[in-house]
This record gives C-alpha cells, sequence and structure tokens, in this order.
C-alpha cells in the first residue's frame, strides 16, 4: 500500500548520485512516491560502482561500461532528473532547501543525503605521481600512471584500498612497496590473530609490506617558483583532516592542479627513504558532511540518523558511507544498498516505522584471495579456524569464526565463498532473533564504533 | 556434450562447477538438474558457490538471486541474465550441452 505520505511529498531530492543514493532513488519509486525526483551529484558520471575501481578496472579486466549501476532505459523508468556535475552547497535551517554550488536552490518536500566519503590525502604541496583512489576520476589518473612500463609503486596504507591496489599494481608488472603506519594492517578490523595471517598475502603476492613506521613525507623533483628560486616539494605524513570530523573535501587541492614537482620518494618517519614514480594513499575516508555545516542536522564523523536512517529532521534521511546509522558508520557497500529501502519507507512515512540493521559485510579481493567478512567482531572475541588452514594461505583458503562467551559475533573467509555465506546466513538469523527478544540489546550492539 | 560427474556425486542441493570458458556451474536443485553460466553477471563470483534454494541461486558475493530454469535475475545487483545450459543424465553420468552464444539467453 501507498504510504499516506507519499503523495503529500511533491519533491524529494536525491543529494549524491552514489549506490546508495540510486537505490535510493530506486526505492522512491518502488515505495510509491511519484512526484519529482531529483538526484545531485558532484561527480560528471551516472552512477557507478566503486569496488572495481582497485581491482578489475586498475588491471583493465573490466572497462567503464562495466561499472554503470543503471542503464538508460532503467533511468528513463526512474523519471528523474539527473544533475550532474553539480555540488549541493547547503541544506537550509528547516531542512527544506538544497542550495547548489551553482545558486540554484532546490525546494524539497523530502531529502536524501547520499554524498558518500572522499578520500583522506597527505598535507602538503601536490606533486604529480601522488594519488588516491576513491572516484572514477581518480582511477583513471592512477591507470594512464601504471600502463606506461615497470614503476616503482609505493602505496601509503595497507587497508583494502591499500592491498587491493598494490595487488593490482603487482598484476601490471610493478615494483610494489607497502607502507602501513600500524605495526599490523587490519588488526582494528579482524583482531590481531586474522591480520597477521592476512598481511602475509602481500609477500606471497609479490609486493613488500613495510609496517610500523609512518610516512614523514613525499619527497619531488624540484620545481621552479615564480621568482625563478628551486624548491622541493615536501608533504607532511599526518592525514589531512584526521583530526577534523567532517572535512570538506575542498579543503585540500586536487591533485590534478598540481603546482610542484614529481614525487621521487616517500620519507619514512625512521628516516628511510623509499624511491618511488607513483604514490597512492589509501589512508581512509572522511564522511562528505561539509556542506550541512549550516544545517540543523547533528553532524558527527557523519549524519547523526537514529536505528531507520532518519536524522533530526523527519523529512530528512542519509544513507551509505555518510550516514551514521544508529551510532554505527559503516563504509561498506552492503549498507549502501540495504539502508535505502528503510530510509525511503521511513521518510515517506513521516517517522521511523522501521530500524535498518543489516549484519556488517564486506569483502576484498587481494593476490588471487578473496577474503569476506560478515558480522561485528568485538575486542577480545577468541578466534576460531573451523574450516581448512591459515597457514596454507591460497591453498584452499580457510574459514575463521569470531565467538564471545560461546556466541559466534563475525566469520572470516579466505577462498571460502560458500561455507562463508551459510555462516553470514546462521549470523543474520540470529542477530535477528536476539533483535526479537532483546531489542535493546541488538540496539547496543549497534551502537558500538565504527571499525572501518 | 560434456561429462560433469556420476549422478550419485551430485546429490540435492549440491552443485559442481566445469572449468569450460566460460566456467558451468551444475545443480542438482532437490532432485531437478540445471546448467548455467557460473560467473555472475553482476561481478566476478563463482554461483556453483552460491546459496540454493529451491530454483534460485544466490551470488556468494553480493547476493544476487538467479533463476535456475531462465538464467535471469530476481533482485540486484544483477541486471543481466546468465546463460542455461541443457542438463541430462546418461548411464548415470550427468552431462551437460553448453549453449552456442545465441541459445541460452532470456534475455
Amino acid at each position: 500500500m501507498r504510504p499516506p505520505t507519499a503523495g503529500r511529498m511533491r519533491t524529494v531530492t536525491v543529494v549524491g548520485a552514489s549506490l546508495a543514493g540510486l537505490y535510493a532513488a530506486r526505492e522512491l519509486r518502488a515505495q510509491g512516491f511519484d512526484g519529482r525526483l531529483v538526484v545531485v551529484g558532484a561527480e560528471p558520471h551516472q552512477p557507478y560502482d566503486r569496488p572495481p575501481l582497485s581491482k578489475g578496472f586498475l588491471t583493465g579486466a573490466c572497462d567503464e561500461g562495466q561499472l554503470a549501476l543503471s542503464e538508460a532505459e532503467e533511468r528513463a523508468e526512474l523519471d528523474a532528473e539527473w544533475m550532474l556535475g553539480t555540488r549541493a552547497r547547503a541544506l537550509d535551517a528547516r531542512g527544506r532547501t538544497v542550495v547548489l554550488d551553482d545558486g540554484r536552490a532546490l525546494a524539497s518536500d523530502g531529502v536524501v543525503i547520499a554524498t558518500g566519503a572522499s578520500a583522506r590525502r597527505l598535507r602538503g604541496p601536490a606533486l604529480t605521481g601522488v594519488h588516491t583512489l576513491r572516484t572514477l576520476d581518480d582511477a583513471r589518473a592512477l591507470r594512464a600512471e601504471l600502463v606506461h612500463g615497470p614503476r616503482r609503486v609505493v602505496i601509503v596504507g595497507a587497508g583494502f584500498i591499500g592491498a587491493e591496489t598494490a595487488s593490482s599494481c603487482v598484476t601490471l608488472g610493478h615494483d610494489v612497496t607497502v607502507v602501513e603506519a600500524a605495526p599490523l594492517p587490519l588488526a582494528a578490523t579482524l583482531g590481531a590473530e586474522m591480520a597477521s595471517v592476512c598481511a602475509g598475502l602481500h609477500a606471497r603476492g609479490g609486493a613488500r609490506l613495510v609496517a610500523g613506521v609512518g610516512v614523514a613525507g613525499l619527497r619531488g623533483t624540484a620545481r621552479r617558483t615564480s621568482e625563478g628560486t628551486e624548491l622541493h616539494g615536501t608533504a607532511r605524513g599526518t592525514p589531512e583532516g584526521a583530526e577534523l570530523h567532517g572535512t570538506s573535501p575542498n579543503t585540500s587541492a586536487p591533485h590534478a592542479s598540481s603546482s610542484g614537482g614529481a614525487v621521487t620518494a616517500v620519507e619514512l618517519s625512521d628516516g628511510r627513504l623509499l624511491p618511488a614514480d607513483v604514490v597512492v594513499v589509501g589512508i581512509g575516508a572522511a564522511p562528505r558532511t561539509g556542506w550541512l555545516a549550516g544545517s540543523p542536522l547533528a553532524l558527527d564523523d557523519g549524519v547523526l540518523c537514529d536505528d531507520g536512517c532518519v536524522t533530526t529532521l523527519p523529512q530528512v534521511v542519509a544513507v551509505g558511507d555518510v550516514a551514521r546509522v544508529g551510532g554505527l558508520r559503516a563504509e561498506h557497500w552492503t549498507s549502501a544498498t540495504e539502508q535505502p529501502r528503510v530510509a525511503v519507507r521511513n521518510l515517506l512515512a513521516g517517522r521511523t516505522v522501521e530500524a535498518a540493521r543489516p549484519l556488517p559485510y564486506f569483502w576484498s579481493d587481494q593476490y588471487g584471495s578473496r577474503l569476506q567478512f560478515a558480522g561485528r567482531r568485538r575486542e577480545g572475541d577468541t578466534v576460531r579456524i573451523v574450516e581448512g588452514s591459515p597457514d596454507a594461505l591460497g591453498e584452499g583458503g580457510f574459514l575463521a569464526v569470531y565467538e564471545h562467551r560461546g556466541r559466534r559475533t563475525a566469520v572470516l573467509a579466505l577462498d571460502r565463498a560458500r561455507p562463508f555465506m551459510k555462516a553470514r546466513r546462521g549470523l543474520m538469523a540470529a542477530a535477528e532473533d536476539r533483535a526479537g527478544e532483546y531489542g535493546e540489546y541488538a540496539r547496543d550492539a549497534a551502537r558500538e564504533p565504527a571499525r572501518m | 556434450m560434456i561429462p560433469v560427474c556420476r549422478l550419485e556425486d551430485l546429490p540435492a542441493g549440491e552443485s559442481v562447477r566445469l572449468d569450460t570458458t566460460p566456467p558451468v556451474a551444475v545443480f542438482n536443485a532437490d532432485g531437478e538438474l540445471f546448467a548455467i553460466d557460473d560467473t555472475c553477471s553482476h561481478q566476478d563470483a563463482s554461483l556453483s558457490q552460491g546459496w540454493l534454494e529451491g530454483c534460485l541461486v544466490e551470488c556468494p558475493l553480493h547476493a544476487a538471486s538467479f533463476d535456475l530454469r531462465t538464467g535471469r535475475p530476481t533482485c540486484l545487483p544483477a541486471r543481466r541474465p546468465v546463460r542455461t545450459h541443457q542438463v541430462y543424465v546418461e548411464d548415470g553420468v550427468v552431462h551437460v550441452r553448453l549453449a552456442t552464444a545465441e541459445e541460452g539467453s532470456a534475455a
């Protein structure tokens, strides 16, 4: 049945032509909204899928056409107005008007915020050869540098983006070093035991992993200033905006407008110098909330929402990487596809009538192996290998379960898709049971801080 | 015609992957045999490792679901069908007859 308010909403604006934004637009139509639907996107592209950017798109195994999330036919059916290459600049005090960077104002009865997150960068002058990998344009620029024969590639950050990019660079025949400030990559996500196993993938795959040492700065070739003096480009190793929440992507100059020279090396905090022709910075992403600074929405590492993706204003919902739902902000593909149904339902209902509690799930393809993780691991959980062996990386993989007082909290698989799927379903069913029996418990569990 | 395995080696609820180009997945869905292209039409994942429920198989990577009878996706993120192939049993051995490029597509 059509929600009672669906007819009262004449215009809904989705800010963010992203995976989450597109899914929200689909849900709006699927749930009976037949008014004016506007989708605003900062990038000039139709919605595309980001996960392949660090994998098949970089290696050339898949092309841009395969990244498209919708075809012209579906978009015609959606009957939405696409304002692409257009940034939202502000949301007014009542949450009724979205102001665009060209000054236009979109009066809206409902707003879906899906502005995602932007890659953190290193501070310092921009140097050519230094990349982040978040958008299609980022991936195009990086790919263009990787197709001219072997290069010395240094990846800063051994999280999933870093590891996948390193793996793709190895596939392309480059000399790859991965630098990670933490003693063990992914320890916060997988726990020390399993993180230690996964760290072994780098060496097995043919990349060097340098862990437990930070980046002091980037070295670049001399550049000539307008006064004619020569300067050396250096960049300090602190992630820009790391101490600030909701850093606006506008605070750092895009690499393309580089006025410095070309990167030549990465200087580590222990003084070592890693020669580099290409540097990829994979040190996380900050939610894009800068444009909401003057709005009444509560912002704290994302747009604060209740369990149902509803913000402090009932006619404004948030989904995907930018949304902190019930205390948890998960930069997961699956969250971006699962939250919109609930968010739109609540938006059209005018209040929270359903909670979105997807079981966290993510995957990563590295060095020919597929890693999958689902659940909510907590500090102190015990890990048990239930299938295969972590000693034989790449030879059949393994399935590991995390347990807290005998109860399964999460599951990790390496090249064990089938048993993983079964285990993931078991976790989902258990979470639903507990949500039914102990609603408060499930909500508390969901309020644990985000780990990714 | 490609021999797959003996029928008793593919009990109900099980699946097997053929290393053809492209690879093919053969399923025993509650006694009925089906064969479809193994690679999910959305992204690189093996449907033979998916979750079988009735005549539907759910992709182990992003939970796209396909109807084994038609190859059509029943939900996102897949939007394109996978090809279907003929399966038959001869002398207790499961065989697959691969569809040509034009055949087997429900689209």
